[in-house]
């Protein structure tokens, strides 16, 4: 990356344009997204018995196929996570408030599946902010579930006014403790925080397969889970069934602001990220390095412990086993597409949210099975980390900063 | 961690030695922990003439061992001694070099005495136990040595999880098709390695951190592996699919009669054989060839190791890729060795757990193996937990390996070696 020539030769409207938009990051986001999509149909295609047997006819009709058979996967994903728009009209056509419910509930659905999303999101955002790589939010999501359904169905004769913010802090402690071991022999240590994230991950799972069996266990189940949560600790829907969305959706949206006001607005905020982008200036300039690890992390756990109270105080209402089914490692791919920062954080975990909703019905209507989500996930994730092959395929320029938002400490910490 | 000049002999200053004697202390008072825990916990609320009852003999073997009976009390009394004295000694004078080897010997008798007290008035299948953690022992020894190959090159791997259930559900695949165990192995272990190529262009070709390298691939790995499974081979017209077979038990001729240690070691199938062999090779390739040095010199110092003339991209796309065959090979362990079938996500976190392996083992072959044998017995534990006598959920044994890993990581007693440029990108100039 050459410091640039100030350019003499005039240029022409689009070369420009193409000059722009070929250097634009967000030219390189949108790519990978639409790569891992055609991926995405390539392999679904690629997987269908059908389409070999018309490759054997003619070569013409198997591309057909082959194209179809990925459309239409897109189509189901699409209508299973927005709505068929047909359905739409009528139910709006017939005026029937169940119908409507009904056509326009797995867009809000999506949204449900898109809360947890930010705020696991913002958890590993957040430390990546600050050079660190929170790969246990799983593992606080779970405890910030244990500790959030704890406070939902054991603390009684609360208004929900009262009962909903100490449930949701309950979350948010949970997950703090579990952030702030790693943080904390980071800190005084050195133990690097991707493996003690891990193995405080497996910690996690053990204990609450534990806890569900025995001191939390509702005694008349067979299965293990927890008893079900008080009404006055349950997230308000706001719509009635079949509709799930409740208010933890703005309540993630508010924390994607905290964390933004937090991170680029407060002295405080300053620091973290100066500890992160060049941890040596960070030093010279006096902050404390073990400081702002431990308090990362904290902060990074509480998130991810909101997302985990947020899914049992909105949605389950009781703790079950294996209740998070991997919200906690997609947000890595999450935070890494939102560049790390809250905003992008919430636009990819609506793109995360909507593909696991779509997925799930796409499944069920055409048969393709919902792990393709993430393999678009993983692809998604390498084109991110890896903008050159990105840049590569497309031709695109380099650009004119370095683009690695995401400066993580080496190993070694 | 500490710097890397430790390989290089300067004069101890006075903070090192400081460091060293509250090492040394730190390690004696965690003997002396042991010992006293033996003795307060374990000895004293015992009946005086309490039995223990160890079984020697593993479940449906023809080797009969007579069992083992003996006083609690008074054995638990002895573990204690001995933990007392070494802790002591270790206080005093400090055991060097063999720290490590003493360490181990409290740890087996410290587990011992909670067996034995665990056991008092009832009885254990010791033999049983035993023969069960050699079997858990292979999946997680084998990741370990994936994750040894990578990281002794500088590469660090933590996607041997998903390499291994790539390979558990390739081998699976070939040797159902072919009807054949060692296609199906071969099968897995090129795809293990195909996944390594993957994570070298990704990290070393195109430098992005290893660890989001790792985590595409694990990504990747589950989302492929359990979408081919429930699209074909999980369901019933594809069953052909998915049974691949299994390798059969092989018994050593002579060393498998011998009573106790027969059935446990030498009556096993293939990949516990295979288990101590490579890390036997392994050991012997990196740390007595040119070629380990190299590799290992990439790992510590690329870039000394490229001004003498050693290609460091190269060789660390070499050990990414071996280290991504052995994971495949140690995913065939799951389909072709132990189940006889593929399921999604079968490896259920064991790569993750050799990782720790790894690390519990200082980046040593054999000290891998050792923890590998030590979680192992701890899986295999929290099997049998009910069968105890003293009431310990199963999830709490299920959690010590990764509670050790931590306490190992945080340099509580004693700190492990990792090499030196581990994880660091190699940027030629």
């Amino acid at each position: 990356m050459s410091p640039e020539k100030p350019e003499q030769i005039k240029k022409s409207g689009i070369a420009i344009f193409w000059d722009e938009f070929s250097r634009s990051n967000l030219t390189v986001i949108i790519l990978a997204i639409l790569t891992g999509i055609i991926l995405g149909g390539v392999l679904v295609a690629a997987t269908t018995t059908e389409v070999y047997a018309a490759f054997k006819v003619s070569l013409w009709g198997g591309l057909k196929l082959a194209f179809t058979t990925a459309w239409n996967t897109y189509v189901a994903l699409f209508t299973g996570s927005v709505g068929n728009p047909e359905k739409i009209r009528l139910a709006f056509e017939s005026g029937d408030p169940l119908m409507i419910r009904r056509a326009i509930n797995p867009f809000f659905e999506s949204l449900v599946q898109t809360t947890p999303y930010i705020f696991a999101g913002l958890a590993v955002a957040l430390g990546f902010r600050v050079g660190l790589f929170n790969i246990g939010a799983e593992g606080q999501i779970f405890i910030g579930a244990i500790t959030g359904v704890w406070a939902g169905y054991a603390i009684h004769g609360l208004p929900p006014i009262i009962h909903i913010p100490v449930a949701l802090l309950f979350g948010a402690l949970g997950g703090a403790i579990w952030g702030f071991v790693p943080g904390f022999l980071k800190a005084k240590t050195g133990a690097h925080e991707v493996i003690t994230t891990i193995m405080m991950n497996y910690i996690a799972f053990r204990l609450s397969d534990w806890l569900l069996k025995g001191p939390m266990g509702d005694p008349t189940e067979y299965t293990p889970k927890t008893p079900w949560i008080l009404e006055s600790a349950q997230l308000p829907k706001l719509f009635d069934l079949p509709i799930r969305f409740h208010i933890g959706f703005f309540v993630a949206l508010l924390m994607a602001v905290l964390v933004y006001l937090l991170l680029f607005k407060t002295t405080w905020g300053l620091e973290l990220r100066m500890v992160g982008s060049n941890p040596n200036a960070a030093r010279y300039a006096g902050i404390k390095i073990t400081m702002s690890t431990v308090i990362a992390m904290v902060l990074s756990g509480a998130l991810a412990g909101l997302a985990g109270a947020n899914e049992v105080l909105g949605v389950n209402h009781r703790l079950i086993p294996a209740f998070s089914s991997g919200y906690g490692f997609d947000s890595i791919a999450l935070a890494l597409l939102g560049k790390s920062h809250p905003f992008g954080v919430i636009l990819s975990a609506l793109l995360f949210g909507f593909l696991r909703n779509g997925a799930r019905s796409m499944q069920l209507t055409v048969g393709v099975p919902i792990d393709i989500v993430s393999i678009l996930q993983a692809m998604i994730l390498a084109f991110i980390a890896a903008p050159a092959i990105i840049r590569t395929i497309y031709r695109l320029r380099e650009p004119k900063h370095a683009e690695d938002i995401v400066s993580l400490q080496s190993w070694k910490g | 961690m500490s710097t890397a000049s430790e390989t290089i002999v300067i004069p101890m200053s006075k903070g090192i030695r400081n460091r060293e004697r509250r090492r040394r202390i730190t390690m004696g008072v965690f003997f002396l922990l042991a010992a006293a825990f033996t003795w307060l916990v374990f000895a004293v609320n015992l009946t005086p003439n309490a039995m223990t009852r160890f079984v020697m003999t593993p479940g449906g073997s023809s080797t009969v061992a007579p069992d083992w009976i003996f006083p609690t009390g008074v054995y638990l009394n002895i573990i204690a001694g001995i933990c007392a004295m070494l802790g002591t000694f270790q206080i005093v004078r400090g055991f060097g070099k063999r720290t490590y080897s003493v360490l181990a010997l409290v740890a087996i008798l410290f587990i011992f005495g909670f067996l034995s007290w665990a056991t008092s008035g009832g009885q254990t299948n010791l033999g049983g136990l035993l023969r069960v953690m050699v079997v858990r022992a292979v999946p997680l020894t084998l990741g370990a040595l994936s994750g040894i190959l990578c990281e002794r090159a500088g590469v660090v791997n933590i996607a041997i999880e998903g390499m291994m259930l790539t390979g558990a559900f390739v081998s699976t695949v070939f040797a159902s098709l072919s009807h054949s165990l060692v296609i199906g192995l071969l099968a897995g272990v090129v795809a293990g390695g195909f996944m390594g190529v993957i994570h070298g262009v990704l990290s070393i070709k195109y430098k992005i951190n290893q660890i989001i390298s790792g985590t595409v691939i694990n990504i990747f790995s589950i989302g492929i592996t359990s979408y081919l499974s429930s699209k074909y081979i999980q369901r019933s017209e594809f069953q052909y699919l998915n049974e691949p077979g299994m390798f059969p038990q092989i018994e050593v001729p002579v060393l498998s009669k011998i009573p106790f240690i027969g059935p446990i070691l030498f009556h096993h199938n293939i990949y516990v054989f295979a288990m101590v062999f490579f890390v036997l090779f392994i050991t012997f390739l990196l740390y007595k060839t040119r070629w380990g040095l190299r590799l290992r010199s990439v790992g510590e110092h690329p870039k000394a190791a490229d001004t003498l003339g050693i290609n460091v991209f190269r060789t660390r796309y070499m050990a990414v890729i071996l280290g991504g065959m052995m994971a495949g090979f140690g995913g065939t362990y799951f389909s072709l060795g132990s189940s006889g079938r593929f399921d999604e996500v079968m490896t259920a976190g064991r790569g993750f757990i050799g990782l720790a392996a790894m690390i519990f083992g200082n980046w040593n072959p054999i000290g891998s193996m050792g923890a590998g044998f030590l979680f192992g017995f701890f899986d295999s534990l929290s099997v049998k937990a009910s069968l105890l006598q003293v009431p310990l959920p199963s999830e709490f044994l299920g959690m010590v390996p990764y509670l050790a890993t931590i306490v190992v990581l945080a340099g509580v007693v004693g700190r492990g070696q990792m090499p030196a440029a581990d994880g660091v990108p190699y940027e030629k100039e």
